[in-house]
């Protein structure tokens, strides 16, 4: 006979992140995970669900409520420790460095909630490493702008084309050791205070 | 340079460690102090506990909580210093202060007269419970409101409402309607003054005079592998809170303070509140205190008065055991050992009995003298660390 299966419940006020956990879980076969992103009734739903792992983010200001809640619930009945095994420092330090905190009943086995638990610390590495790389590309196109912007206003101060407004720039940037984008937006600034850029 | 990761939040009392790094204390004694502002107690809990910080800010209860295992992690964590005595307040919302004022136009005065109006208030109370929001449930602020509530004939059980509210987010709670009043460090009093959002009815320093509340909380397996590091930064956090205590430095330490990256909140409102001003209250003597009165010395009858209190309110049983656990997670002797070289006056005893003290007391101490107190209870009690049992049982 198997144990009963396992009630995941995921509290993350990022509803991207949440939906990968849950997905990855469920693709894993487990069918029983809940998500909540918002903490107003976080007590009723704990009560309603009963989890036996929960699973948030490391970060999440409201921590310290939720686990004054977590000690008072009648569901999760015994007290609950954070990360599976208490015993490893390593596996501790893993999902803090991902940014993961779970809590566990306590006296579940270690092998039925590991899994479960290695998932989510990687779904979390995963989204982080999709949201810099989302940064990254957002700065990269703000940076395109700025250097458009600073050309134009060359092009028009200094009356040249557009490639020797880039290499007037290029120069510039080499001889003062500057990035491209810092010397664009000196010449924005330099044009927004009145001054005609040299 | 050493490196030494620290965690704080941001609170006044996050001074002495902001200070250490930015008037260069820390690096005087070969210490690159490497500062993590966090975002919750339990995120500082955690990241010491697994060793991504080495030292931190922390509540004075939290490091005995820990080591009784009532924290869902048990890594031990010791207290070789203390980061100040004072610093909370007591906000109630506009609302229900005007509901005490028309009870007792004075009820600000004293805690009795403020508690007696708020008992009052209460008990005739229809409708829901008042809610009163604490930072952390082994936190000085739930230890301190509940004893508040309770001396005034107030049961924090069965009369009112106590939940957990981040301190930065306690004006906005307020403001919201979520709950009627809270306990926090400052400046989130003065914050929620300023917002127009509450009033300050008491504070700390009032209910028990010089009393503890943040402390420095380390690892205790980094604290026996790094002594030489522990007593090079206790020598520098003691010459970084004669810095912060001088009210010459004030104004320079709440600028310092009020960078975004540090507390976030106006450097005003930060001065006012160094210099014990309160919104509301006037000056309130011994507000806050970051080095006098033996302010950094880590009496173990401090821990061994929180361990009373998480006894008194059914959060552990009592044992010599778990009293012996409480009392040696408080560490005078590596305090004496990192400041007797610098000839620092200490306290020759580890534990005093708290509330005796009405007036500052002159009182011999190794290497000089110390002014300790007044350090009173304001229901008159004292704590005898050596009468542990008979004092809890007083409650009953």
């Amino acid at each position: 006979m198997s144990p009963p299966e396992l009630v995941v419940l995921i509290i993350d006020e990022s509803i991207d992140r949440a939906l990968l956990i849950e997905q990855a879980l469920r693709e894993a076969g487990h069918l029983n995970v809940k998500t909540i992103h918002q903490l107003k009734g976080v007590a009723r739903e704990i009560e309603a669900h009963g989890p036996d792992v929960i699973v948030m983010d490391l970060g999440n200001p409201e921590r310290d409520f939720l686990e004054h809640m977590f000690r008072l619930s009648k569901s999760l009945r015994k007290p609950i420790a954070m990360f599976v095994d208490q015993s490893s420092d390593e596996a501790m330090l893993n999902a803090v460095e991902a940014g993961v905190s779970a809590y566990v009943v306590d006296g579940l086995k270690r092998e039925r909630v590991k899994p479960i638990l290695d998932l989510a610390i990687a779904r979390f590495r995963s989204f982080e490493k999709l949201r810099s790389e989302r940064d990254d590309a957002v700065q990269a196109l703000d940076d395109r702008k700025q250097i458009e912007r600073a050309k134009g206003v060359l092009m028009q101060h200094q009356k040249i084309s557009e490639s020797e407004a880039f290499e007037m720039m290029r120069n510039a940037a080499m001889n003062q050791k500057r990035t491209l984008v810092d010397i664009a937006s000196a010449i924005i600034m330099a044009a927004q205070i009145g001054r005609s850029p040299r | 340079m050493i490196k030494i990761r620290a965690g704080f939040l941001p609170l006044l009392d996050s001074a002495i460690l902001i200070a250490a790094h930015e008037k260069g204390f820390a690096k005087g004694e070969g210490l690159e102090l490497q500062l993590s502002r966090e975002t919750s107690w339990a995120n500082i809990r955690d990241r010491l506990s697994v060793g991504q910080l080495d030292v931190a800010q922390m509540l004075a209860p939290l490091p005995v909580a820990q080591n009784l295992g009532l924290s869902p992690l048990k890594n031990r964590i010791i207290v070789p210093f203390a980061l100040g005595l004072g610093g909370n307040a007591i906000t109630v919302s506009n609302e229900v202060f005007q509901k005490l004022h028309a009870i007792d136009r004075d009820c600000r005065q004293t805690p009795t007269r403020a508690g007696a109006a708020l008992r009052q208030l209460v008990h005739q109370r229809l409708g829901p419970k008042l809610a009163f929001a604490v930072v952390h449930a082994f936190s000085s602020h739930a230890y301190e409101l509940r004893y508040w509530l309770s001396a005034c004939g107030i049961d924090p059980r069965h009369d009112v409402d106590i939940t957990i509210v981040p301190p930065s987010l306690m004006a906005d709670a307020l403001t919201g309607g979520a709950i009627d009043g809270f306990c926090v460090g400052e400046p989130w009093n003065s914050v929620a003054v300023a917002r127009e959002s509450g009033t300050i009815l008491t504070t700390k320093s009032a209910i028990w005079r010089s009393s503890p509340e943040k402390v420095l909380g380390v690892a205790e397996k980094w604290a026996e592998a790094n002594a030489e590091s522990v007593d090079a930064l206790l020598l520098a956090l003691h010459r970084t809170a004669l810095w912060c205590q001088d009210p010459i430095h004030h104004s320079e330490l709440a600028d310092i303070l009020s960078r975004d990256i540090y507390v976030g909140v106006s450097a005003r409102a930060l001065q006012s509140t160094l210099a014990c001003q309160l919104p509301g209250l006037g000056v309130v003597p011994d507000f806050v205190c970051f080095a006098d009165r033996a302010a950094n010395f880590p009496w173990q009858s401090h821990a061994l008065w929180f361990f009373s209190q998480m006894v008194r309110w059914n959060e552990i049983g009592f044992s010599a055991g778990a009293a012996e656990v409480a009392r040696s997670t408080y560490r005078p002797d590596i305090y004496r050992r990192a400041l007797a070289k610098a000839g620092v006056a200490l306290p020759g005893g580890s534990s005093k009995v708290e509330g005796t003290l009405t007036l500052p007391t002159r009182l011999p101490a190794l290497g000089g003298e110390l002014v300790l107190g007044p350090d009173g209870f304001f229901d008159g009690r004292t704590f005898d660390p050596d009468q542990i049992e008979s004092y809890i049982s007083s409650f009953t």
